[in-house]
């Protein structure tokens, strides 16, 4: 469903040129799967996700959905061709509620009650957030549990999570955990999903580890990751 | 009144047919359409072009529509009307004025309202600005506001701009007794080579008297927006003021704040803030499948509801 062929991305570095933050990455995503990605902070993880959703663009190399050659796309064709993408730093924005949010990501004209059900299902108590404007009234946690509605009323065959455990408390994390879950059971779409959570680690099919710009490892989880788990600091890093 | 006076109404005061309640409706320099109620009463000023609106103390859930419009070219008009609203009301202003011009010479709209509300009262005041044409002659109105807010009253007032004024100056001056209080909200967009000026003044004089002013605005092409907020607390009061602005292409937006604290207890604050729309706004609502103008609009839509 979705191939990266030699996908490399470089930045302007020091005075020596330039600094490659993914080098030559070949992954493919079959349908109907559940990818987690993991590794160290500035292993290149959130860079990779940008690439997919045509944020930035790759220095070189391919990008493939579903057959279709997506690297010179623009986000807005890509989103339409049916690709999402959920921030790990959800956007405010003035005067825009979240109903309407969740409504412009349907698609189509929503009921009251259809944009509410997608915010219960992030545990979310509809009445209460439903005409609420999207900006810096809202905490951290909500406005990302809002972000994570937005991609689930979006239903398209691939989203992608850039660490959506960040900033949501415990208690929410578990719900976040059955939202995943039911997600991947309930439709045949496929999820990729950034994290650093054991528990999201552990209800993916495959894992996929991004260390210094590359693939380090990948595999299924049940190999993956007790191999990420043994190592002292790794444990510490991934069950925190 | 023709179909393009009909539609400027319609802009201005939301207005499909006459409204209930009190109305006067200006058309061309002239009241073509009156109505009065038990309770508000209209007339006309013989010293000066304008009329007296008179709302009996007492009266509730109440409107009066006063809206003008301008379809000939080169018409220049200065009214002064006058409000005086009784002790404990609570009523609806709907004023406004649309301008069309196609002719080649200005048409411009002044005008003064002046409000005196007395004691208890809670009054809303709507004024809206549209100007439809393409004439070269300029569309062009002065709005001025004058208020005097009797104790423990509130005004909530709503000023909004969003087409086709070429040229604006808008001035409110307010001054509160006792527990009044004023909320004031404006909202303006200005585009092509308009020029757009807003002042507010508000003296908080009574004891726990508060003012609070929100502009959000919206500047493009190669428009020109100044925004001058003064408030002075001269009691025990609170005021704040807040400026919040986006700029687009070539336009330039100035944002004058000033408090004055004249007494140790006043509160006040000021908030202005102006810049372009942020690069991941347009992103995220890309990530949903808008193009990149249809995210513009739509945060700016947003940001002007």
């Amino acid at each position: 469903m979705l191939e990266l062929q030699n996908v490399s991305f470089q930045v302007p570095g020091d005075a020596s040129g330039q600094k490659e933050i993914i080098k030559s990455i070949n992954l493919k995503f079959q349908d109907h799967t559940f990818t987690a990605i993991t590794g160290p902070n500035g292993g290149g993880k959130s860079t990779l996700a940008k690439l997919i959703m045509g944020i930035e663009k790759p220095t070189s190399g391919k990008i493939l959905f579903q057959g279709t050659d997506i690297t010179e796309m623009s986000i807005t064709q890509r989103a339409k061709l049916g690709i999402s993408f959920a921030f790990q730093q959800p956007v405010r924005f003035k005067g825009i509620r979240v109903k309407d949010l969740i409504t412009l990501a349907a698609g189509s004209s929503l009921s009251t009650s259809g944009a509410c059900e997608y915010l219960s299902k992030v545990g979310l108590c509809a009445r209460d957030y439903i005409n609420r404007e999207v900006d810096a009234s809202l905490s951290g946690g909500e406005l990302k549990r809002i972000e994570i509605a937005t991609i689930i009323a979006r239903n398209t065959p691939l989203s992608v999570f850039d660490e959506p455990e960040a900033g949501i408390d415990l208690w929410s994390f578990s719900n976040l955990i059955k939202v995943f879950e039911e997600l991947h059971e309930t439709s045949s779409n496929s999820l990729i999903i950034i994290s650093h959570q054991e528990r999201i680690l552990n209800i993916a099919d495959e894992i996929v580890v991004i260390a210094d710009g590359a693939v380090s490892a990948r595999g299924h989880r049940d190999t993956i990751l007790p191999e990420l788990l043994r190592g002292t600091e790794s444990c510490k890093y991934y069950q925190q | 009144m023709d179909e393009i006076q009909k539609t400027l109404l319609e802009q201005v005061a939301g207005l499909h047919e006459l409204p209930e309640g009190a109305y006067n409706i200006r058309a061309n320099g002239k009241s073509v359409e009156r109505s009065t109620t038990a309770h508000i009463d209209i007339v006309t000023k013989e010293d000066k072009q304008g009329i007296d609106i008179i709302i009996k103390p007492g009266t509730k859930r109440e409107s009066v529509h006063i809206p003008v419009v301008l379809s000939q070219s080169g018409l220049t008009e200065m009214v002064y009307n006058d409000f005086y609203v009784g002790d404990d009301c609570d009523v609806t202003i709907v004023a406004g004025c649309g301008i069309h011009n196609c002719g080649q010479q200005d048409s411009r709209h002044d005008g003064i309202h002046t409000f005196y509300i007395g004691k208890n009262s809670h009054v809303k005041y709507v004024e809206k600005h549209y100007g439809s044409g393409d004439g070269r002659g300029g569309r062009i109105m002065n709005p001025e506001t004058v208020v005097s807010l009797g104790e423990n009253s509130f005004l909530e007032m709503e000023t909004v701009q969003i087409k086709g004024v070429d040229s604006t100056r808008r001035t409110t001056r307010a001054k509160l007794a006792d527990h009044a209080k004023i909320v004031i909200t404006e909202r303006l967009m200005t585009h092509g080579s308009q020029n757009a000026e807003s002042s507010f003044e508000v003296d908080l004089d009574g004891v726990d008297s508060s003012a609070n002013l929100i502009s959000r605005a919206v500047a493009r092409d190669d428009s020109r927006q100044l925004f001058l907020a003064k408030i002075n607390g001269n009691n025990r009061c609170a005021g704040h003021s807040e400026c919040d602005a986006i700029i687009m292409d070539n336009a330039k937006i100035s944002a004058i704040p000033e408090i004055t604290a004249n007494n140790l207890d006043a509160a006040l604050i000021h908030e202005a803030a102006i810049g372009k729309i942020a690069g991941d706004q347009i992103i995220k609502l890309m990530t949903l499948g808008l193009t990149e103008a249809e995210a513009e609009a739509q945060i700016v839509n947003g940001f002007l509801k």
